[in-house]
């Protein structure tokens, strides 16, 4: 019966996608894969400065529970002139808080593209792949891909290093005192 | 009837090519490779740092990369561009798709190739003659950009086996899972 054939016509694939701005580019992400979106005002007063830090799209970190998240610039991450932030994702399962310009809206893409083979270049780890949403393709980040191991090596020195000037300041003070 | 050769050195080589037209000069791609012949659409950009890669193209659903091969094979890239040819290369046996600015009008012919010789660039498959020119006969795999690697002699032949202009690919990688 044609009515039961089209019952058990299967279901596409769709994911949930957060569609975001960096330096007027638009990129996408798996909404699964942000735990939290917080203002950067919001923020602003949590954040701790890296001064020590060797990479250049990290200049902060923030404690979330007993773990420290690297606040990554997207523009700088994507070789884009950075412009005013005003968002931050904080990405589940990394120890990422993505700066961002903003977000464009909620959708959900049925189809997501390999990136092409053409592609040869850290590109590969930027991005899942690409999608087409109203004809326009837009690529699909990796949420894992904004800091790599050797990059969070870099970042823990500098984060020990800034902890250690942090204690070593409230130590000189109680002295004071 | 076939000229005298011994028929164990000089196996068949006919084949169909296409010609394209890149600035001054035409080259020949196996024929086989081509999908499409395809009018200039818009191009995306997103940040990469793949620099032989311009952009992408969505056609049918598809995306895929842009590459200037006139850039490597005539020193300059093309000013005028009429068509994107989409041709397929392999990697690994992965299918990759990838378009190529031409500027003029390609054509589709049945001849003989020879063998590129040990001196001939990587880039060269073999040589055709053809309407009293001397055309070079393209190894995408190795002039577009892609992973480091040559194609085994098994697939450089596949390639240019078989006919027809339009072949319709339907090797498609989705990653959504």
């Amino acid at each position: 019966m044609q009515a039961a054939s089209v019952s058990r016509a299967p279901q596409p694939r769709t994911e949930q996608i957060i569609l975001f701005r960096v330096s007027g580019q638009t990129f996408a992400i798996s909404s699964a894969s942000v735990q939290e979106v917080r203002s950067v005002d919001n923020i602003a007063g949590m954040a701790q400065d890296l001064p020590d830090s060797t990479i250049r799209k990290v200049r902060h970190s923030i404690r979330r529970g007993d773990r420290t998240l690297y606040i990554v610039n997207a523009a700088l991450h994507f070789g884009l002139s950075p412009q005013p932030a005003s968002l931050v994702f904080f990405l589940r399962r990394t120890r990422t808080a993505l700066l961002i310009d903003g977000i464009e809206k909620m959708t959900t893409m049925s189809r997501l593209q390999s990136l092409s083979l053409a592609f040869q270049g850290e590109e590969r780890n930027w991005y899942r792949g690409l999608t087409a949403l109203d004809q326009t393709v837009i690529p699909v980040v990796q949420p894992a891909g904004f800091l790599s191991l050797e990059e969070l090596t870099l970042l823990e020195a500098a984060q020990l290093a800034a902890d250690t000037r942090a204690i070593g300041a409230k130590t000189s003070g109680a002295h004071v005192q | 009837m076939t000229p005298a050769t011994d028929p164990i050195s000089a196996p068949d080589t006919t084949q169909s090519f296409v010609l394209i037209r890149l600035g001054e000069r035409r080259f020949a791609v196996p024929a086989p490779q081509v999908a499409e012949l395809v009018a200039p659409s818009r191009i995306f950009r997103f940040p990469h740092k793949s620099p032989e890669v311009e952009g992408v193209i969505l056609r049918r659903g598809r995306m895929i990369a842009i590459s200037d091969i006139a850039d490597r094979l005539n020193g300059k890239k093309l000013t005028t561009r009429r068509f994107f040819l989409l041709a397929t290369r392999r990697f690994a046996g992965q299918l990759d798709w990838i378009a190529i600015p031409v500027s003029g009008e390609c054509e589709l012919i049945t001849t003989d190739m020879m063998e590129a010789g040990p001196n001939d660039s990587p880039h060269v498959a073999g040589w055709l003659s053809h309407g009293g020119e001397v055309i070079e006969v393209l190894h995408l795999s190795v002039l577009t950009p892609g992973p480091a690697e040559q194609p085994t002699l098994v697939q450089s032949q596949s390639l240019v086996r078989g006919s027809g202009f339009v072949l319709t690919n339907s090797e498609f990688k989705e990653v959504l899972p």
